[in-house]
């Protein structure tokens, strides 16, 4: 296998608001956060030699780019991997440029929920229930309780923190702070995951500009570089696996493990992390999944706050999922966003200290997809 | 000499006071509760509910009579679909009786027949029904619904007919037009006076003599009818004993519960019935039909579980009608919101949907539902074996929805481990937030999936275990 280190830059990125965004649509998402990335690394439209966008279900095929930036007449390139669609944009486009083909290319996520009653997976079969994102995760919570003695306090924890994070993002969805009283005073959803044990659903967009890492200099701002880009499928239907113990998730655990593998680093080297809060209960298993704490030990290191912004790593800064907000397609790609102006130093009231190697993880489906990103700072 | 070798009732387990449904109208309260089909049962579920209790050994079954006036279905068998989830071949006859609520007793005395002339050794006859009894009406009080179901084959030693009598009538008792929604009847005494008054007795005197007995000589007389006054005046006036002879019809407990009241009641009978004893069983409707049992030694030892005096005591109380409303269909409103209905998925997938038919890898020997090509444990994909899974096991874990709508609030779904280590996965019922928990012993129930999406579509949901210990023993 050959190895992707170094081998690219992001040199643009951007982000639109997010939120809900009755009075805009897809396509002003699009055209906002495409056009803005690539001012954010000085190009025009006519720079970009290919493109990839991530969508769940807000447009399909290269048109869901084409067409509202009228970048026509080059490769491009819908891709969709459930909620990690936007990091599978990022991915196959750093590929394409690592394997030589494009010298800068752009990578654009997003999603148009409010539109619809949109919400949850497709279910192909009439009764056998493929599942959908909220069940494992509430599932596994209640397995969670009783092997670990955690419970929704616990969880709560991960709310406060990211809400306590997001306040401080001006793009934020859900700007606020939360009181651990009014987290367990919320109404349930799906039990035991209350309102604010869960991420919103959201409109918005963001991109990036990637390009070959030798030109990497010749561009408007400092760039950051692609370390390693892990991606893992597992069973996608665990409910139905009788291995499956509801005690994390395997896909993370190998997609992080091709990461550091690829970057040359441990988790211990990580300084801050983005990685898939869609619920409370997904942020503690991601810590354990990524190797931040052991097995097991994910719960106690929510209620002692071990990853808060004045942490010891950082995770979540931006406010997550939960905070900051999740249209779908665009999630993976805000991630990539908020670790590149976490290390150019760019965050404000939310900026990291020191931070020079930052992980994006981006989960998709019942826990089944799971995508890893390693970003640095310097080039090695 | 063929005889009724196996039985089995089922009651749902809400029960409504009848007061209830009195406070919701206004007027008088008829006393005592009646049952009430949960959302997701219909007369089909319920009659499977009391197949399978019946230990109905699908395999061996020549022919599967389904007897409802509320089928599902208006064309379509759903015997056929019964037959499919007890697991009898397809070369299984089957045949559904309807319109008449003689269709149990007319299916019975049809299946005595088909064994008799030697054109089916083992025959399965199965009642379900769900009362279409009109909103505020007493109808609507003093229905109820239940399932229940009977083995016949040449077993020598169950349930041996000794004479049978039946007298069919063109007469308007009680009826449901093809447009109508609900039963409709004649105002007033006419279908007790003129129908049940002048023909029960005729039929029960026919049959008695036919038997050549008098009413000393019946141990149970299992009369039949809308309610209890009818059918105990009936008995005393025939002579019998109200008190030590004859089978209580059940209305202050479940109501009366149409076409499969002759089998749930004949079940309970048998409940307590003694070897040697003779049994009475008369049937009411456009017409009527009876029949003399001698008790055999082995349906007199059989007690399939749960019994039917166990299922009264196990009941979830029903006290709110809006409830009542959803469960009947009374309001409109996408509760279920799967409109994904598919015949060929439905028929390709029949085995997996409606007898959990799942897998064993003949490489790693894992046990997995659904069946798929290639298996789940160890991606052996030479196929796997088309198994039958056990319906018990226990909550590995579950989540309680509160968001989506449902009709039973909150919608509890489980991933249930199988006795074996199958997973199933799916929704949980007759249950309510709370109620569940990690490791409890749940048993797999054939129920009424969706309905959106122009066709009934059935599966299999957990339901804590229901044997009437409280926990998993056989």
């Amino acid at each position: 296998m050959s190895d992707i280190r170094d081998k690219v830059a992001v040199v643009g990125a951007a982000c639109t608001k997010f939120g809900e965004l009755f009075e805009r649509s897809a396509e002003d998402l699009v055209v906002e956060a495409g056009l803005a990335a690539m001012a954010d690394a000085g190009v025009g439209p006519d720079r970009i030699e290919a493109a990839w966008v991530g969508t769940l279900s807000s447009a399909m095929s290269g048109n869901a780019l084409s067409d509202p930036l009228k970048l026509t007449d080059i490769p491009i390139t819908r891709v969709e991997n459930y909620c990690a669609s936007g990091m599978e944009a990022v991915r196959n486009a750093a590929f394409a440029v690592a394997a030589g083909m494009y010298d800068v290319v752009l990578a654009l996520g997003f999603e148009k929920m409010k539109d619809m009653m949109m919400g949850g997976l497709p279910a192909p079969h009439p009764v056998i229930d493929n599942g959908e994102a909220p069940h494992v995760f509430a599932m596994t919570a209640n397995r969670y309780f009783v092997d670990h003695g955690a419970d929704k306090s616990t969880l709560a924890k991960v709310a406060i923190k990211n809400h306590a994070n997001g306040a401080k993002n001006p793009k934020a969805h859900l700007r606020m702070e939360v009181s651990e009283d009014k987290v367990l005073g919320a109404p349930m959803v799906y039990a035991p995951l209350g309102l604010f044990d869960c991420c919103p659903t959201t409109d918005g967009a963001a991109a990036v500009v990637l390009c070959k890492a030798e030109l990497a200099r010749e561009f408007a701002k400092d760039p950051v570089y692609i370390k390693g880009l892990g991606l893992s499928v597992s069973y996608g239907r665990p409910q139905f696996d009788p291995g499956f113990a509801y005690d994390g998730f395997k896909s993370t655990r190998i997609a992080a493990a091709q990461a550091y593998e690829q970057a040359g680093v441990t988790a211990a080297d990580i300084d801050l992390a983005e990685t898939h809060d869609c619920f409370t209960i997904t942020e503690i298993l991601n810590y354990e999944d990524l190797g931040f704490c052991e097995r097991g030990q994910g719960g106690r290191a929510a209620e002692e706050f071990r990853f808060a912004l004045d942490g010891e790593k950082p995770v979540n800064p931006s406010g997550g999922l939960k905070s900051f907000g999740h249209p779908i397609g665009a999630t993976g790609v805000r991630m990539i966003y908020e670790v590149t102006e976490q290390l150019r130093g760019g965050c404000g009231e939310r900026q990291v200290k020191d931070a020079r190697l930052g992980l994006a993880h981006n989960l998709g489906g019942q826990a089944a997809v799971a995508a890893v990103t390693v970003l640095g700072k310097e080039r090695s | 000499m063929p005889s009724i070798s196996s039985y089995a009732a089922y009651l749902p387990a809400y029960r409504m006071p009848r007061e209830v449904m009195a406070r919701q109208w206004g007027g008088h309260a008829m006393p005592g509760e009646r049952t009430v089909a949960n959302f997701d049962e219909d007369s089909l579920t319920m009659a499977v509910s009391a197949a399978l209790a019946a230990s109905a050994d699908g395999a061996s079954l020549d022919a599967v009579l389904f007897a409802s006036t509320t089928s599902p279905y208006r064309q379509k068998s759903v015997a056929a679909t019964l037959a499919t989830v007890v697991g009898a071949g397809p070369g299984a006859r089957t045949l559904d009786l309807s319109t008449t609520l003689r269709a149990a007793s007319g299916a019975v005395m049809t299946a005595f027949d088909l064994v008799e002339s030697g054109s089916a050794a083992r025959v399965l006859v199965a009642a379900g029904e769900v009362r279409a009894a009109s909103p505020d009406s007493f109808d609507e009080q003093s229905s109820g619904d239940a399932g229940a179901a009977v083995v016949i084959d040449s077993g020598k030693d169950g349930l041996v007919p000794v004479a049978r009598a039946s007298i069919s009538e063109e007469f308007h008792g009680t009826w449901r037009r093809d447009s109508a929604d609900y039963v409709e009847g004649f105002p007033g005494s006419l279908d007790a006076k003129l129908g049940y008054g002048r023909v029960m007795p005729e039929v029960i005197g026919q049959v008695m003599a036919g038997a050549g007995v008098e009413p000393k000589d019946i141990g149970r007389a299992v009369i039949c009818g809308p309610n209890p006054k009818l059918a105990m005046g009936l008995a005393a006036t025939l002579g019998f004993d109200p008190m030590s002879q004859v089978e209580d019809t059940l209305w202050m407990v479940a109501g009366d519960t149409g076409a499969a009241q002759p089998l749930l009641l004949l079940a309970s009978a048998l409940e307590k019935a003694e070897a040697g004893s003779l049994i009475l069983w008369a049937v009411y409707g456009d017409g009527a039909d009876a029949m003399i049992f001698k008790v055999g030694k082995g349906v007199a030892s059989a007690r399939p579980q749960p019994s039917v005096a166990s299922q009264i005591e196990m009941k979830r109380p029903l006290e709110n009608y809006g409830k009542y409303e959803r469960f009947r269909g009374l309001v409109k409103r996408g509760y279920m919101n799967m409109d994904n209905s598919s015949a060929s998925v439905l028929f390709r997938d029949r085995r997996e949907i409606l007898e959990l038919c799942g897998g064993k890898c003949p490489e790693c020997g894992a046990l997995q539902f659904p069946l798929d090509r290639v298996c789940v444990a160890c991606a052996y994909a030479g196929g796997l074996e088309e198994t039958l899974l056990p319906r018990q096991g226990r909550v590995f874990t579950f989540y309680e929805n509160h968001v989506f709508p449902h009709p039973d609030p909150p919608m509890i779904e489980a991933v249930v481990e199988l006795d074996g280590g199958a997973r199933f996965f799916g929704q949980m019922t007759d249950v309510g937030t709370g109620e569940v928990s990690i490791g409890m012993p749940v048993e797999l129930v054939f129920r009424l999936h969706h309905d959106e999406g122009g066709m009934h579509n059935y599966f299999w949901k957990a339901r804590p275990a229901r044997n009437g210990k409280g926990d998993n023993s056989e």
